[in-house]
């Protein structure tokens, strides 16, 4: 009987201790390559080239992060990324949930075609070359626009993932408070503007916050669209100019010495980039945190079925 | 989601004819039209309007003319591509790191929902799921940027740590050899999203009704039988519901961005993918067609596969996406 108990109490016991432990690898593995990077952003660049630092500065010394404001280019950059996001993120979100208030009003006449031909945007794309031509054709190469207006990576004026979520979120709503309003007299924008958008404010947050993460991380419509002006530059196509020249070196056991012949300059490709790794990071995570409820909430809803 | 009924009456006069009814509706609805078309226009010109450039795919397309007066070659392109060793090559890469990401992160993300259920202290949990939410807001160039520094031969952390285990005795030059790539596209995958993943399983882990579980608890089920027959099964809908779109996403090759950061000249015949493919004929070779030929390729197994997904999905009885 007692060993009964006992194996009956082991179980859990040596359950939880395993599953403990792999969470404590998930935790460690996420979170190492990002420690290793601060330490390296702050460790001196020479110093980085000997190895062994980890999650700790050696010497320290903010000489990466000197490196990387001073250019300029960063710090242009690091604004462009901070207007296009703000902008984006402002203009998508609002037409988004104009857009989903409309097709939620179940009385509207193009309600089902106006959805479809949202949906498909999320399955199909014409493809790189001809959208290419398309935004040649409208003048919008090497225009800023481009980065609002690209149905591409950051999330363009509608996000039709975004759009469900909303019209999902407005369906939770009462009803009756569409009804008594439009017996006012209201109009459908002004029920809209004055009912509905406030109540959203919840789902907003949430659409904000993976608008706003796609508008920030987006280097691919820079890259493609406006990579001849360098005022347009964003902080993630910096990085991204700056990685692949550095990643190419560390590939190829040749040019693997580059940093330790650059012995002169206290910093090294490695240490500037860990610095600019972290700038283009923080913003994230300083967001992160807060909107972390909404998001999971938002998600949650965006994958009830239509 | 509970269905809100139309309390809305709509009267029209009998009298009225259908087109008349049309008309007035339109009018009824003006300000929801006006909210809506222009959105659509939007979205027809920018996600809809370049499918006119599909035409360039079968010809044989020099800049500087307009698109009707050039060469048409017909299907040759199409033909060209598939009779390519290189495109053979870049299709089977493609759907390679595709099966590895989509069944990698499958199972890892179904994994560490039911483990992280199995948690019952709300503050750690909470502390983990936040953490491992993260990566999935970092953009891609951060996180190659991480993973290849994780590789590195001078002191990256997992040649360090397999040295310390004695798994290898000299440090392996990670993204430097072709049988890694695929495997390291898997991983990096993993290491993004399978936090993000866990979101909606969780989701529906907790829909399942928890009277199930009792009943199995009574008929002397344990953690692994409830989870197996309980568990499993209850969040079966999900399950399917995203392999679907996942499945419309195959030629996709896992994601576009980790080839491009993490790809180099020593592993090429094992990184390039539809994706880069195009990007390197049409903007860099300047072979406009063959790119917009190997795009349209692209885009129309996507759907047909999603279709067919979609279909398969009905025939078993489980929930549809569209």
């Amino acid at each position: 009987m007692q060993t009964v108990r006992k194996k009956i109490k082991a179980e859990p016991l040596l359950f939880h201790t395993f599953n403990y432990l792999i969470m404590l690898f998930v935790v460690v593995v996420t979170l190492y390559p990002f420690l290793n990077t601060l330490a390296i952003s702050f460790n001196s660049g020479v110093d980085t080239t000997r190895g062994g630092i980890y999650i700790w500065p050696r010497v320290w010394t903010l000489k990466n992060y000197e490196a990387v404001f001073l250019t300029g280019k960063v710090f242009d950059a690091f604004w462009v990324s901070v207007a296009r996001t703000v902008i984006g993120t402002a203009v998508s979100v609002f037409l988004t949930a104009m857009l989903a208030y409309t097709i939620s009003r179940k009385e509207y006449m193009f309600r089902k075609p106006v959805t479809l031909i949202f949906v498909l945007t999320m399955y199909f794309s014409a493809g790189l070359i001809p959208s290419y031509f398309l935004i040649k054709d409208l003048h919008l190469l090497n225009n800023f626009l481009v980065y609002i207006l690209f149905p591409g990576a950051g999330a363009g004026l509608i996000s039709a993932f975004n759009m469900l979520v909303v019209r999902t979120y407005i369906y939770t709503l009462p009803e009756s408070l569409v009804e008594s309003a439009k017996m006012d007299g209201a109009s459908d924008f002004k029920v809209f503007m004055s009912i509905i958008l406030p109540l959203c404010a919840p789902v907003l947050a949430t659409i904000s916050l993976f608008t706003a993460v796609g508008q920030w991380n987006s280097w691919f419509d820079t890259f493609i669209f406006a990579s001849s002006r360098q005022e347009l530059s964003t902080l993630q196509y910096e990085l991204m100019k700056l990685l692949s020249s550095s990643m190419n070196s560390n590939a190829n056991p040749n040019m693997s010495s580059t940093a330790a012949r650059d012995l002169a300059t206290m910093v090294t490709p490695l240490s500037i980039r860990a610095a600019i790794t972290i700038v283009a990071s923080v913003p994230i995570l300083i967001v992160y945190p807060f909107l972390q409820r909404h998001f999971v909430a938002g998600l949650q809803l965006g994958s009830v079925k239509e | 989601m509970p269905q809100q009924t139309v309390h809305k009456v709509e009267v029209t006069p009998q009298s009225a004819r259908r087109t008349n009814s049309f008309w007035s509706r339109m009018i009824r609805q003006r300000q929801l039209i006006l909210m809506s078309i222009p959105m659509v226009l939007y979205i027809l010109l920018f996600a809809y309007g370049p499918i006119w450039g599909w035409l360039m795919a079968f010809q044989s397309y020099k800049p500087g003319f307009p698109i009707l007066e050039q060469t048409w070659v017909g299907l040759e392109q199409f033909r060209f591509l598939f009779t390519d060793d290189s495109f053979i090559r870049v299709l089977r890469n493609t759907i390679a790191m595709s099966l590895i990401s989509l069944i990698l992160g499958f199972v890892t993300a179904i994994g560490l929902a039911l483990l992280l259920n199995e948690i019952k202290q709300t503050g750690i949990k909470r502390l983990i799921q936040t953490v491992s939410y993260l990566p999935h807001f970092l953009s891609w160039i951060i996180v190659t940027g991480l993973v290849s520094m994780a590789l590195s031969t001078e002191g990256g952390i997992v040649n360090v740590v397999l040295m310390k285990l004695h798994i290898i005795n000299e440090p392996i030059l990670w993204l430097g050899e072709g049988k890694y790539f695929w495997g390291i596209v898997g991983l990096t995958n993993i290491w993004k999203e399978v936090g993000w993943n866990t979101i909606i399983y969780l989701a529906a882990i907790a829909s399942v009704d928890p009277s199930l579980y009792e009943a199995a608890e009574v008929d002397g089920a344990g953690r692994f039988r409830k989870i197996w027959n309980v568990t499993l099964p209850g969040i079966r809908p999900v399950i399917v519901i995203l392999l679907i779109m996942n499945v419309g996403w195959i030629l996709n090759g896992g994601g576009f961005d980790i080839q491009y950061f993490l790809g180099n000249g020593q592993v090429l015949d094992w990184s390039e993918t539809i994706d880069i493919f195009v990007l390197k004929y049409g903007l860099r070779i300047g072979n406009y067609s063959l790119g917009v030929a190997a795009g349209i390729f692209k885009t129309v197994v996507s759907i047909v596969l999603l279709y067919c997904a979609n279909i398969i999905a009905k025939r078993l009885g489980e929930e549809r996406l569209i």
